[in-house]
């Protein structure tokens, strides 16, 4: 495995030799990889590195490798959602971001390991097999976005782009020791990412540092016409990247500590808001009390979205097709064949979700609890700048420990849904070890005052050491 | 005269408009003049459903579909929500409809038709913007298909539902709604009738007041009055029997003019409508009043206006407010000419010519056709020249005053008239004879030699005339 070199070590080096080699390094390095992070290397990544090299690209990211999450478009390049039933699918185009990021400089390295469709806070429901968590290979990295974690935390990439519908980049990164965003909702255009449940996914960037972070951000972030719910508003994100957080209050949700929390996890973080406080900020402890219903809200409401999100693979048009007499029977066979049990499980329970006389019951339902979520962080963040919690309960599990039990993987969700349904930003950073397995810290935002929250997580990093504790084999 | 609906007859309507006149599709940025296209070329990510791709209102469409609710007298909605109406089948590329639900664009219209007794009211229940979807053609008939070929071309294309109330009682009725519609939406500019899927029915039908039956896939005035008859002599059969109606949704077999039974209500489908994630709502209501200062005068204004402004009869104004072209057409030549000729030569001789050949009033210039009647008003040629002349412009081409010139039509001298009824009368003693014994027939005879004689161009009424008055003088 290689060393942890952040953007700017980066550029230096292809300042000193060349993108080329550069991203030829990261290459090799995936290679030996035994995390089994990427689901596919690009071929094109050598040539688009090498054209870089050759026209003297000045755009900020100019030559970065970066590593894409296997459920965003990139033309030419497999897009599966780490899924069998879209095999073979290659998108005739390019994300949103992936045109951003392009333009930048960047090269697309590959794609990483996920939970099929992103159903999952493990990776083990890929169909291309469990990614394994850097710091302890018997661990997961957590999901979905758990390939683009652990190849960072790895050094098989410097930086990644993953997708947070409900902890998705903010699970994996505190799993892995690493650092993820996960936006506003509107804040980045999510055309080319492929849907799980629309209402509540953001594309989020993931790094070793704050500062990494805040430059893809500048890059991917900002208004697209192709994305309805994108927002359309300036923002420089890199402005934020300042050691000051004088004054600054923090709301700590007592809930957010609830049952089955372990133990280090609640130290690291109450030790990492005394850390705060010597810097100079206040906190408070806030109530939010709808957040014991947001899981309940938050499934019912993915779960529904996703029903009809993945009505579309059929076998007719792209990815894997089974045969059949008759369409609906190919179709069907498609879908038994193509989808894995975890998808299956949600697709059911969300098509009964928005069945004839449960919609009100259940959908219905949920949106009006997702309501009553929202007003607790209007009214939470209306006195604060921003909250403080564990991104996740506990620290990395085993592989295979909870894969049969789909209630206790839904419940280490507790701390990451209830930001979704909000569509409120939120940063997490790692704050510690338990047991040496890392724990993220959770810093949560207004809608759009993503700066605030990478201001305090930067200076967070500046006055702490916790960021630079790498897995074992990285140097 | 109050008609009694003997039958207790109901019949609404369902219908799909293709705005076709939009320039882009629903929610993306292809084109729509697909028609003559070869197959899966007006085709991008959002309209192939393909993953990640993100809809898109077209702001246009939303305007069109304004327009439309207005002119049905509709109220308009004070923003759009779209949902997604949930089912399997290989013609859509999502498997899911983006479609509006609970809050359509336009609701509580109105229009009115000539009914079985004067005018009448049909109720609009509502109007609704959705997308079309792709175009599957079979390889062989719907239920015995070796396979499916699909066209994505149309996929994504606008539709306006308009559903009426089941306010008619009759399947002349009917026809008579589906035509007021579409001439009201020709008036509006918003769709090409002539284009292939412009235009699709379903109708709800129920006799005695009964249970209604839907019947899909009509697709023409023609087999909307086929499938009514059939369908509500169907349910009067199966009744006079014994039998009971029950809910249910029936194909309508275009070639064999049958309906048949494709699902009872038991087997209806749960469409789990939701919220279009992916569309943001935008406010429209705004946008009505400026809307409605852009509505054209509808064809009940402007047969009213005819009536009054060219003294024209309700046959004639209705004929010639149909189609907003033909009635342009119509103004501009009763600009020229005296509007009631104007109105005698487009509506009763031209239009009949068109029809017969399948031909628009493009086919045919105001130029041409004021020269016609000025020169049979002018007395320069007979009526029957005139339609020859119409004839040969639709049919070889050429200029109206050419073609006289040509074919010799000019009317010839009266002197010329006299001489032939002069002629014919000594050269046939007999029919003379036969005549004045009371034979009327022989008349004909000998008025049939007069236009023999002046090669027909001499005006047959003339020449009867003149005939009559020699033999009685
Ligand atoms: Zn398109």
């Amino acid at each position: 495995m290689a060393a942890w070199t952040d953007i700017s070590g980066i550029r230096q080096k292809i300042a000193d030799s060349s993108a080329e080699e550069v991203t030829a390094s990261y290459i090799e390095t995936i290679g030996k990889s035994k995390i089994n992070g990427f689901t596919t290397v690009s071929d094109e990544a050598i040539n688009a590195a090498r054209e870089i090299d050759s026209n003297g690209h000045e755009g900020p990211l100019a030559g970065v490798p970066i590593a894409i999450k296997e459920n965003i478009s990139t033309k030419g390049l497999s897009t599966t959602c780490s899924s069998k039933i879209l095999q073979g699918y290659v998108p005739p185009y390019d994300a949103h971001v992936i045109e951003k990021l392009k333009a930048a400089g960047a090269v697309i390295l590959g794609k990483t390991n996920m939970d099929e469709f992103a159903m999952g806070t493990s990776t083990e429901s890929s169909y291309y097999g469990p990614t394994f968590n850097p710091w302890d290979m018997d661990r997961v990295p957590g999901g979905s976005s758990g390939g683009s974690a652990a190849v960072v935390a790895a050094g098989e990439a410097p930086v990644s782009l993953g997708s947070d519908t409900g902890g998705s980049v903010r699970c994996p990164a505190a799993y892995c020791g690493v650092v993820g965003i996960k936006p506003t909702y509107g804040c980045i255009s999510r055309y080319g990412l492929i849907s799980y449940a629309n209402s509540l996914e953001q594309i989020g960037p993931l790094a070793t540092n704050v500062a990494d972070i805040a430059t893809i951000m500048d890059v991917v972030a900002g208004y697209d016409s192709r994305d309805s719910t994108s927002i359309n508003r300036e923002n420089t994100y890199s402005d934020a990247l300042k050691d000051d957080v004088k004054g600054m209050k923090i709301g700590v949700p007592e809930e957010y500590f609830g049952e089955g929390i372990d133990e280090n996890v609640e130290k690291a973080v109450w030790d990492s808001i005394s850390k705060f406080e010597d810097m100079g900020a206040t906190y408070e402890k806030v109530s939010m009390p709808h957040t014991k219903y947001a899981l309940a809200s938050y499934y019912i409401i993915a779960m529904s979205e996703a029903s009809s999100n993945l009505a579309r693979f059929d076998g007719t048009r792209y990815g894997y097709r089974a045969d059949g007499d008759n369409w609906h029977v190919m179709a069907s066979k498609t879908r038994a064949e193509g989808f894995g049990p975890e998808v299956k499980r949600r697709i059911l329970l969300g098509t009964y979700a928005l069945s004839a006389g449960y919609h009100d019951k259940y959908y219905l339902k949920a949106l009006q609890v997702r309501t009553l979520v929202k007003q607790d962080f209007d009214r939470a963040l209306a006195n604060v700048d921003v909250l403080m919690a564990p991104t996740m309960p506990a620290p990395a599990f085993k592989i295979g420990e909870k894969i049969d039990d789909p209630l206790s993987l839904y419940l280490a969700d507790v701390n990451t849904v209830p930001i979704n349904l909000a569509g409120v930003p939120s940063i997490s950073v790692p704050c510690g070890l338990s047991d040496g397995m890392p724990v993220g810290l959770q810093i949560i935002g207004k809608h759009f005052d993503e700066n605030t929250i990478i201001r305090a997580a930067y200076s967070f990093e500046q006055n702490t050491d916790h960021h630079t504790r790498r897995p074992p084999e990285v140097a | 005269m109050v008609y009694e609906n003997p039958d207790g007859i109901r019949i609404g309507l369902e219908v799909h408009v293709q705005l076709n006149k939009l320039k882009t599709k629903l929610f993306c940025g292809c084109s729509t003049e697909y028609h003559d296209s070869e197959p899966n070329t007006h085709v991008c990510p959002v309209c192939l459903g393909l993953p990640g791709s993100l809809p898109v209102l077209n702001e246009k469409a939303v305007e069109f579909a304004i327009k439309v609710g207005l002119a049905l007298n509709c109220s308009i909605v004070e923003q759009t929500q779209f949902h997604r109406k949930n089912y399997y089948y290989p013609d859509l590329p999502k498997n899911f409809q983006t479609t509006q639900y609970d809050f359509p664009i336009a609701a509580n219209g109105k229009i009115i038709i000539e009914g079985e007794d004067g005018e009448h009211v049909v109720g609009i229940t509502r109007a609704h913007i959705e997308e079309d979807p792709a175009r599957l053609q079979h390889m062989g008939t719907i239920d015995r298909s070796k396979g499916t070929l699909i066209n994505y071309n149309r996929s994504g294309m606008t539709l306006i539902e308009i559903v009426s109330e089941p306010d008619m009682r009759s399947p002349k009725e009917a026809r008579r709604y589906l035509e007021k519609l579409k001439s009201i939406l020709d008036y509006l500019g918003v769709f090409d009738g002539d284009l292939e899927g412009a235009m699709k029915a379903d109708a709800n039908v129920s006799v005695f007041w009964g249970d209604r039956v839907e019947v899909k896939n009509i697709s023409s005035f023609k087999g909307l009055e086929r499938a009514l008859v059939y369908e509500i002599m169907r349910q009067k059969n199966h009744i006079r029997r014994g039998g009971e109606i029950v809910m249910e949704t029936r194909h309508f077999d275009e070639a064999r003019g049958v309906t048949i039974s494709m699902r009872t209500k038991e087997e209806e489908h749960d469409y789990r409508y939701f919220p279009e994630p992916d569309l943001v709502p935008l406010r429209v209501a705004d946008w009505v009043p400026g809307i409605r200062e852009t509505l054209p005068e509808l064809p009940d204004a402007k047969r009213e206006r005819f009536m009054e402004q060219y003294g024209l009869g309700e046959t004639h104004a209705r004929a010639l407010t149909t189609e907003i072209k033909v009635a342009n057409f119509f103004e501009e030549v009763a600009a020229k000419v005296d509007p009631k000729d104007a109105a005698v030569w487009v509506s009763d001789i031209l239009k009949g010519e068109l029809n017969y050949r399948e031909l628009s009033i493009d086919a045919f210039t105001v130029e041409d056709i004021v020269a016609v009647v000025e020169l049979v008003t002018g007395n320069k040629i007979t009526e029957q020249s005139g339609v020859e002349i119409i004839r040969t412009v639709l049919d070889d081409g050429g200029k109206p005053q050419d073609i006289v010139e040509k074919k010799g039509l000019l009317k010839v001298e009266d002197d010329i008239v006299a001489t032939a009824v002069e002629e014919a009368i000594a050269e046939n003693p007999d029919a003379v004879a036969d005549y004045l014994g009371g034979k009327e027939k022989s008349l004909n005879f000998i008025v049939g030699k007069v236009m023999q004689k002046t090669k027909g161009r001499a005006d047959a009424r003339e020449a009867r005339e003149k005939v009559l008055a020699k033999l009685n003088e």
